[in-house]
């Protein structure tokens, strides 16, 4: 057995496979969820434009093979369309950053675990492709690549747009990498761990983190729509002001690998957001999924659980981006500098202070008591922040941060400009 | 505040993001599941076009065949868009037809001028929008294709009854 495999199997409990089977199996997962990722990928195109159809009455794509050939349709257009360069583009970097914004959203899946472990006739197998001991900070050190393909897409375009585009997003994705990052810990504070299959247990066999951490998951749900570049947070896309953004000047398969890159860091998100929050692959209000003997149709149940739940948020997101519309710059801005990353920071202190206090009082972790004094801090927390606190707080108009006497003064100034002589008094 | 824009005075201290984020994340789900849609099938469905539609000229015949048309070169003259190619013949009994009429549907404008003008009721604008060709060339319409269309032609404004009722 040479030492990697040892390494990677030292995070894994039970019967050791053989290096063969092992090998063999590995590639299958490998194969088998690249496939399953990137057609994924493919359907939620048409997923995304069915969704927004419904949501604006209308039907959506239903002509190529009732709609359902569509994705297969626009792949091969982007394929066979001209491939554009502009003259004054810093051609290697041109290319390179559509790879560059698709290959972290392809590797974060590699270390998060989609089912139960599968106890087969060749030794225990488990069901993430690199079963890694530091799973959580690799996601984090993963994730903040992102960015790069973004920012050198917008700078190597030679296209002002394409640069403040760029430029939007590097600054968006840091502050937003922020908070992300911060909105974690206390997951890790429960867990102990930052493996991922062991957070995923703890899940399990305690609460689910979003009862007991449910403002760290809010954050992390706010984060992860700015970090994937997705509506209210698209402003390095912005249409209506920068045309497309940092990929204005790209087109067909280059274009569509942005496209993907999105699709993809969406369902990364998502499936992160389930396995932090949401139990990973775990059955709700059960527990004979999570313990011996792991057979196949567990591995099997798991899977689909796994599935629903990162299809649940994949449609959240779809959802929202109907819904909102864009934030203005200043406030995407605040929203991650003044509220969530403070939020997120205060919520640590409180999470740990209740933590030790409950150990203090010698209630054990996983007991009642422990979960139930976490369940009502956060009550009380979600109580104090969505109605006390965000009243014109969070999100607020341009002038909200002025006096009564500016706003009025500004009032004034651009009073003369609506008046309309030629229009009679309407009489107030 | 004049010119009908509506001013919304928001009471900052009452707005809440997250909860209008709820209110419209329920209003849009609700549309979700609306099964009726708005959309027309468009090749399938069609959406009626107003009696008074002015699209691709026809030129309508007597019973024995023949093109109404006089020669006597109103339209060319009236049309604001210089699209009328109209050279007049005579026959040995006097009767003037057109030896050449041509319409290049690409210059027309289909303001229907030609058709209000026309003493002999020949030249009409057509009720028809589906006209596309793969050559400009196709868009010049000769005699015999302005004469073999088919479709109902314009019913120009009445001054007697101007809703058209």
């Amino acid at each position: 057995m040479t030492t990697p495999i040892a390494l990677l199997q030292a995070a894994t409990p039970g019967s050791q496979p053989h290096v063969i089977p092992w090998l063999i199996f590995t590639l299958v997962k490998l194969i088998a969820v690249f496939t399953v990722y990137m057609v994924g990928v493919a359907l939620l195109t048409l997923a995304e434009r069915k969704i927004s159809a419904w949501i604006q009455d209308r039907h959506g794509p239903n002509r190529v093979g009732k709609g359902w050939l569509q994705p297969a349709a626009d792949g091969i257009k982007n394929f066979v369309k001209e491939e554009t360069y502009p003259a004054a583009a810093n051609l290697p970097l041109f290319v390179l950053a559509p790879a560059l914004a698709f290959i972290p959203a392809l590797i974060t899946w590699a270390v998060i675990p989609f089912a139960a472990p599968w106890d087969s006739p060749w030794g225990l197998f488990e069901m993430v492709l690199a079963p890694l001991p530091v799973g959580f900070l690799f996601i984090l050190a993963i994730s903040s690549l992102g960015v790069y393909g973004i920012v050198i897409a917008g700078w190597s375009s030679n296209n002002k747009y394409a640069l403040l585009g760029g430029l939007r997003s590097s600054a968006q994705m840091i502050s937003y990498e922020i908070a992300m990052g911060m909105s974690t810990i206390p997951v890790l504070l429960l867990s102990g761990n930052v493996t991922l299959s062991r957070i995923v247990n703890q899940q399990a066999f305690e609460t689910w983190n979003v009862l007991n951490l449910t403002i760290a998951f809010f954050i992390f749900l706010v984060a992860a729509f700015a970090e994937t570049n997705r509506l209210p947070f698209d402003l390095p896309e912005a249409e209506s002001e920068l045309i497309a953004g940092y990929h204005s000047e790209y087109s067909a398969m280059k274009f569509s690998l942005f496209f993907i890159a999105e699709y993809a860091n969406m369902v990364t998100a998502s499936a992160l957001m389930a396995t932090l929050f949401f139990g990973g692959w775990d059955i709700p209000f059960t527990l004979w999924d999570n313990v011996a003997p792991h057979t196949g149709l567990k591995t099997l149940l798991t899977l689909g659980f796994f599935g629903a739940k990162v299809l649940f948020f994949v449609f959240l997101y779809m959802w929202i981006r109907w819904t909102l519309p864009r934030f203005r710059y200043d406030q995407l801005m605040s929203l991650g500098w003044k509220v969530l990353l403070p939020l997120a920071l205060g919520y640590i202190v409180a999470i740990s202070t209740t933590i030790v206090t409950l150990d203090a009082l010698g209630f054990a972790r996983g007991s009642v008591p422990f979960h139930l004094g976490l369940i009502l801090l956060n009550l009380a927390a979600v109580v104090i922040l969505f109605v006390l606190l965000d009243r014109g707080r969070v999100i607020s108009p341009a002038y909200s941060r002025l006096a009564p006497g500016e706003v009025e003064k500004l009032r004034e100034m651009s009073t003369p400009r609506r008046a309309a002589p030629f229009l009679p008094e309407s009489g107030d | 505040m004049s010119i009908g824009v509506k001013v919304v005075e928001r009471p900052i201290e009452q707005t809440s993001y997250v909860r209008a984020t709820l209110t419209g994340m329920a209003h849009t789900l609700k549309h979700l599941f609306t099964p009726e849609k708005v959309t027309t099938q468009y090749p399938e469905q069609k959406e009626s076009i107003s009696k008074r539609w002015r699209g691709t000229h026809r030129m309508l015949t007597t019973e024995d065949g023949k093109a109404k048309c006089v020669g006597c070169g109103l339209c060319p003259t009236i049309c604001p868009a210089n699209c009328i190619k109209l050279v007049p013949g005579e026959d040995e009994k006097g009767n003037r037809y057109p030896l050449v009429f041509e319409i290049d549907e690409f210059r027309c404008i289909f303001c229907g001028y030609c058709q209000e003008v026309c003493p002999e009721e020949a030249i009409h604008v057509g009720r028809h929008y589906e006209n596309a060709e793969y050559s400009r060339e196709g868009f010049v319409y000769d005699l015999e294709r302005l004469m073999a269309q088919t479709h109902p032609v314009c019913e120009m404004w009445d001054p007697a009854d101007p809703k058209g009722e």
